[in-house]
């Protein structure tokens, strides 16, 4: 017999009911979780080392590091003085909430103030695995070109704060702030932005206000 | 692109519902695409027929609805369905627009035998 069944249930559910939990774990333990993406070379690495850095010794930051191989970025997050855990995807394109799942069993979370989950470098699939993290960040930077919130729309639309890196570099390569900026507003009108440069430190004053608000939340 | 864990979800809550209802074969699937999803359906496809083989879902067909966009300007309040050059209102052409709907994903029925 042929029969109609009727499932309506979102691809990703398993996915998001994971996702909720990680919530739980991470609002059980008091601590607040960022989800950091980027393009591979926007500078969330050095954007993590330089947060850690300003915010020792008054908060404890554990980061969790997606990359398709290698230690590199735990390393560089555990030298800055945080408690590091790296995940290797083995080839996936992104972090999913599984995988954040099975690293947060590894880590203790008290004396902890907040995780910094550093996605693979993606501008496209990341966006669409809810990690159970309370924020989203995206970093782009000034090299990669004005262009990007027009061409990465989905994951511009989906973030919770803007940092722009490597605004030291703004008189050396075409870069239109305005057309970046209008890109952004049509995607995310009140997305709140921090231009800043890890190398020189200009900036990130007001990013690190704006983090250390959430985590005290 | 994570086509193939879209499409291990999408085996996975058919092959649930299949077993639920005593299915012997599942011969479609309809899913339910947003304009604004990132999913690209022949690739989805793709995926379906390796990893559906020797399952209940063997030889199935996948359908595609595509739903179009809901956006709604903050400017005018106009709400419309965009087109695919550009989001910016008709009505007054502005560019801050807020997103209603587009973004869904789901498996919204299935056909079996039993």
């Amino acid at each position: 017999m042929v029969k109609n069944i009727l499932v309506v249930e979102k691809i990703l559910s398993a996915n998001d009911r994971i996702a909720a939990e990680n919530r739980e774990i991470f609002n059980a333990a008091g601590v607040k979780a960022f989800n950091f993406m980027a393009s591979p070379g926007a500078g969330k690495t050095s954007l993590i080392e330089q947060t850690i850095m300003r915010l020792l010794p008054s908060m404890k930051l554990a980061v969790i590091d997606g990359d398709i191989a290698t230690n590199i970025d735990a390393d560089r997050a555990q030298a800055a003085g945080a408690y590091a855990v790296q995940i290797n995807t083995g080839g996936e394109c992104h972090l999913d909430a599984v995988m954040i799942n099975s690293a947060l069993k590894q880590m203790n979370l008290r004396r902890i103030d907040a995780i910094i989950i550093e996605n693979v470098g993606n501008l496209v699939c990341p966006a669409s695995f809810q990690l159970g993290s309370h924020k989203s960040v995206l970093v782009a930077s000034v090299p990669e070109g004005d262009d990007k919130p027009y061409k990465y729309p989905t994951m511009y639309r989906g973030v919770d704060a803007l940092v722009i890196n490597k605004i030291d570099l703004l008189p050396y390569v075409p870069f239109d702030m305005d057309y970046f900026r209008k890109g952004v507003e049509i995607l995310n009108p009140d997305l709140v932005a921090f231009p800043l440069s890890c190398k020189t430190g200009e900036g990130l004053e007001s990013w690190i206000e704006w983090l250390s608000d959430i985590i005290k939340r | 692109m994570h086509e193939l864990s879209v499409t291990e979800s999408i085996l996975e809550i058919s092959l649930r519902h299949a077993n639920q209802a005593n299915a012997k074969r599942i011969t479609n699937l309809y899913l339910v695409i947003g304009q604004l999803a990132s999913i690209v359906d022949d690739s989805v496809q793709f995926y379906w027929d390796i990893i559906s083989e020797g399952t209940l879902a063997k030889g199935s067909v996948l359908h595609f609805r595509r739903l179009p966009a809901t956006l709604s300007c903050l400017e005018c309040n106009h709400q419309y369905n965009p087109g695919n050059d550009g989001f910016s209102c008709p009505n007054c052409k502005s560019d801050r627009i807020k997103v209603i709907s587009g973004e869904e994903f789901f498996l919204e029925a299935i056909d079996i035998e039993t």
